[in-house]
């Protein structure tokens, strides 16, 4: 057995492949509630309709979108230029105390929610600026020292909650003050569950694409994370592109952190991301590191999410599915992928 | 001699109706090759004309689409190097398969000895090898590190290898690439051993004198097809590159020219060495403007360092970098494109291109910081793709057009995007490193010959090539390099190649060293 490249692949392979994909994350589903002792069929429809079969289900899910496009559009620019940001979620636990800080008083309207939003990124990006200049400077891996300050950034947020930052109020839950109205982002409609958050996002995202499509620093981003050998021959400037891109992603993911407590949660608390910064990088991976496809992906990963949680109330298959779905999802694409570009012969 | 005259048991390979595509691609179409006892067929073929294709159906790494392999009347299973190397093929890679940190015996001896057996098949191993060296002139240290030896010497373990491993059928696949004139004379020496002693060989190159002094047959292939079968005895150099290529293709010649000022020099540079890469050691050079100096020399001994150097990469630890009689203070990548130095690079895929970018992303690579690609941190890709088209055009890039991933070109129009990015900003120096490795004769006419009409503009040419052939019918000065040292420039026509066959081995510099 041997894998051999195609030079040119058909249509047909590069539709087809993806979309047996989907088939087989559908069959695992389908497996999974079996083996959960339930009919498959009614625990598929359930987590449809869970996920897009009212408005309710749908702005529910577009809600849990919002985060996901965040710290998914920060990974994608970060993989891009092959930083491996892994920690998304420390950055978007520090986006989310800028909010608090500056959204229980310390300003009012209209300043807050720009500064705020800015002073988020601005954090978020000082997050990822240690890793990258030990990894510029010395050689030190990211992917370890994301990783780990995602650690040191949920301990941090817990002594804050149970210290400087505990809401006198909260009858002694761990949870910072509320935010005041003029910090929050109204909704969208009036009287829909849905924030300027997800707006936002929608923003984020084609800022994106144009950074790296039309300007100057995104095209060095593309090189160097395309080939560093020819960037730098080239005379890129290798290592502040790398600070440059890892100020960026920093940013995107504070705003995942900023717009969950500006938008929905309206104070800050330790369960404030069931993991969104580490879901991104499924939600990247997934969208190719496409920063536009990153809103179709970051929308159907909560899909599968809010769905799987709606199913489990009426069906009672434990959530872990949601889990074990997006696992396979990722499986399957990445194989799909790789498969459009290259056959398996044998011999 | 005709087909009818000899029986089919005379024959110890026989390649019948070979056939393979890649895709929309045919690598083979239709193939037979016969060799006898004793022979030495030589394959010869443009890049891409299919020769290694050929050799790794026989040899089991691609299973043909159709046709059938028989090594001594018995047919090849398909797909399995196993059974090749069974059947008494062996294969000595253009780039060898060696193991860097193991000995010499190791390497021969790896994977053919049991896992129980250890020691006590050394001894005997260690005779064996002793013997064919000795019977084919192959002097290589059994106990010798392989990543201490030289290229030639590992060609040599390469070579042993498959005579341990009772090889009948000897595949070469451009052995002479690496080696001095010397060495390859010393190849050749072996080669003809092995054929008194009864084997048969397959040699593959590009380079017809070699094919003329050793082979007895020739078979030339082109675009996956065998366009003709000559003796050698019976052709010449002329006749066989016209096979090649399909048409009477002249290389061009440089004419001697009177070189204008110094545009760059080096004064007794030192660089460090990198890793197991050698460094510059007290290196003096010259570049005139319309002068093309060649350096020759055989991979690995400090043309690396060299190229390094003047396309901003490296920074010399002493000595002095001058570029039209100013010192240089900082030098980077973005200097030497400042300074008009136009750098083609060894590798066309690793450093040239980025393969994943568009034509149009790759012709701008080098000018992309500055307007008229980039005004005010945005990029005008409208301008960028004027550019390429201009290269397209001007360079006769063979493409789809300029929104073409790069990966998707050949090695020749690959080449040709490269010259016309950095000849088009009308460059003063021009550093063409290995600039015609692995192209075509027509690609490499063209190169050439742009390269001859920079040096006649008024550019001064420093030109990097393991190819003696090309630097002696380009250069109007040659210096050869040995480990990190330069030799003297020798003007055009002054040295044999033998002469600078004995200086790239290193000889001649004693005693030149200047006193630190």
């Amino acid at each position: 057995m041997r894998l051999e490249p195609i030079p040119n692949p058909t249509l047909a392979r590069r539709i087809g492949l993806p979309a047996a994909a989907l088939t087989a994350t559908t069959l695992m589903a389908a497996l999974l509630a079996l083996v959960a002792g339930a009919n498959p069929f009614a625990v598929l429809g359930q987590i449809v309709t869970g996920a897009v079969g009212s408005r309710f289900a749908l702005l529910e899910t577009l809600n849990r979108a919002t985060p996901l496009i965040f710290t998914g559009l920060a990974v994608a620019v970060a993989f891009k230029a092959k930083l491996w940001n892994i920690g998304a979620e420390a950055q978007l636990y520090a986006g989310a105390i800028v909010a608090v800080l500056l959204g229980t008083g310390a300003l009012g309207s209209p300043l807050v929610l720009p500064v705020s939003a800015l002073a988020a990124m601005v954090a978020g990006a000082l997050v990822l600026l240690g890793p990258v200049l030990l990894k510029t400077r010395l050689g030190v891996d990211e992917v370890v020292t994301t990783l780990l300050l995602n650690f040191i950034m949920l301990l941090f947020v817990s002594y804050l909650l149970e210290g400087p930052m505990k809401d006198p109020m909260g009858m002694g839950w761990p949870k910072s003050p509320a935010l005041i109205k003029d910090a929050r982002l109204p909704r969208i409609v009036e009287g829909l569950r849905l924030h300027w958050g997800f707006a936002l996002a929608l923003i984020a995202a084609v800022a994106v694409h144009v950074i790296e499509r039309r300007t100057t620093f995104g095209f060095e981003m593309r090189a160097v994370g395309s080939n560093i050998g020819a960037a730098r021959f080239m005379g890129v400037p290798v290592n502040r592109v790398l600070i440059q891109t890892a100020l960026l992603s920093g940013g995107l993911a504070a705003l995942a952190g900023w717009s969950e407590v500006a938008g929905l949660k309206g104070h800050l608390s330790q369960d404030l991301s069931p993991g969104f910064g580490y879901t991104g990088i499924i939600v990247a991976m997934l969208a190719l590191l496409n920063p536009l496809a990153v809103v179709g992906t970051a929308i159907f990963v909560a899909g599968v999410f809010v769905g799987s949680d709606a199913m489990s109330r009426a069906a009672g298959v434990p959530t872990y599915i949601a889990d074990m779905l997006l696992a396979s999802a990722l499986l399957f694409m990445v194989l799909a992928i790789f498969l459009v570009r290259m056959r398996v012969v044998r011999g | 001699m005709t087909r009818a005259d000899v029986q089919a048991g005379d024959y110890v390979l026989r390649l019948d109706g070979i056939a393979k595509r890649f895709g929309p691609l045919v690598a083979n179409s239709g193939i037979t090759l016969d060799l006898k006892r004793g022979e030495v067929v030589a394959l010869l073929g443009e890049n891409g004309a299919g020769k290694t294709t050929l050799m790794n159906i026989l040899f089991g790494h691609y299973v043909a689409d159709e046709g059938t392999v028989e090594v001594f009347g018995q047919p090849l299973p398909p797909g399995n190097p196993r059974a090749a190397l069974a059947a008494g093929v062996g294969m000595v890679h253009q780039h060898f398969t060696l193991a860097d940190n193991l000995s010499v015996l190791d390497n021969i001896t790896l994977g053919t000895e049991s896992l129980w057996s250890r020691g006590r098949g050394r001894r005997a191993a260690r005779e064996r090898i002793a013997a064919l060296s000795r019977d084919f002139g192959l002097s290589v240290h059994p106990e010798a590190r392989v990543g201490t030896l030289s290229v030639g010497e590992r060609q040599r373990v390469e070579i042993l290898k498959a005579l341990y491993r009772d090889a009948r059928i000897l595949i070469l696949d451009e052995p002479t690439a690496v080696l001095t004139p010397q060495e390859t004379d010393a190849l050749f020496e072996t080669l003809r051993k092995a054929i008194a002693a009864g084997l048969s060989i397959i040699f593959i190159s590009h380079k017809l004198h070699e094919v003329m002094a050793i082979a007895d047959r020739c078979i030339v292939l082109r675009h996956g097809k065998v366009v003709g079968e000559v003796d050698t005895h019976a052709t010449d150099r002329a006749r066989l590159a016209a096979l090649m290529v399909g048409s009477e293709v002249s290389l061009p010649k440089a004419e001697a020219r009177r070189p204008g000022p110094v545009l760059m020099r080096l004064d007794r540079v030192s660089t460090p060495a990198k890793g197991t890469a050698t460094g510059l050691r007290d290196v003096s050079i010259d570049l005139c403007a319309g002068q093309i100096v060649g350096l020759a020399g055989v991979s690995g001994n400090g043309q690396a360092a060299l190229a390094d150097l003047v396309s901003g990469l490296v920074r010399p630890d002493e000595g002095r970098v001058e570029i039209a009689g100013e010192e240089l203070r900082s030098w980077t990548p973005r200097q030497a494109l400042k300074h008009h130095i136009a750098r083609i690079p060894e590798d066309r895929h690793k450093t040239g291109t980025i393969s994943d970018f568009s034509l149009t992303e790759n012709a701008v690579l080098e000018g992309y910081s500055h307007p008229p690609f980039s005004r005010r941190s945005w990029m005008d890709w409208h301008a960028a793709e004027r550019f390429a088209k201009d290269i397209i055009a001007k360079y006769d890039v063979r493409c789809q057009g300029p929104s073409q991933q790069i990966r998707l070109l050949s090695g020749g129009n690959m080449q040709k995007l490269i010259l016309g990015r950095v000849l088009e900003p009308s460059p003063r120096i021009i550093l063409a490193n290995q600039p015609v490795r692995g192209l075509d004769v027509g690609a490499i006419a063209y190169v050439q010959s742009r390269l001859i009409a920079a040096r006649d503009a008024g550019a001064a040419v420093l030109l990097i090539s393991e190819d003696l052939d090309d630097i002696q019918s380009l250069s109007d000065v040659i210096h050869v390099m040995s480990e990190g040292r330069l030799s003297p420039a020798f003007p055009r026509g002054t040295k044999t190649a033998a002469e600078l066959g004995l200086w790239m081995a290193g000889q001649g510099f004693e005693g030149r060293t200047h006193a630190a």
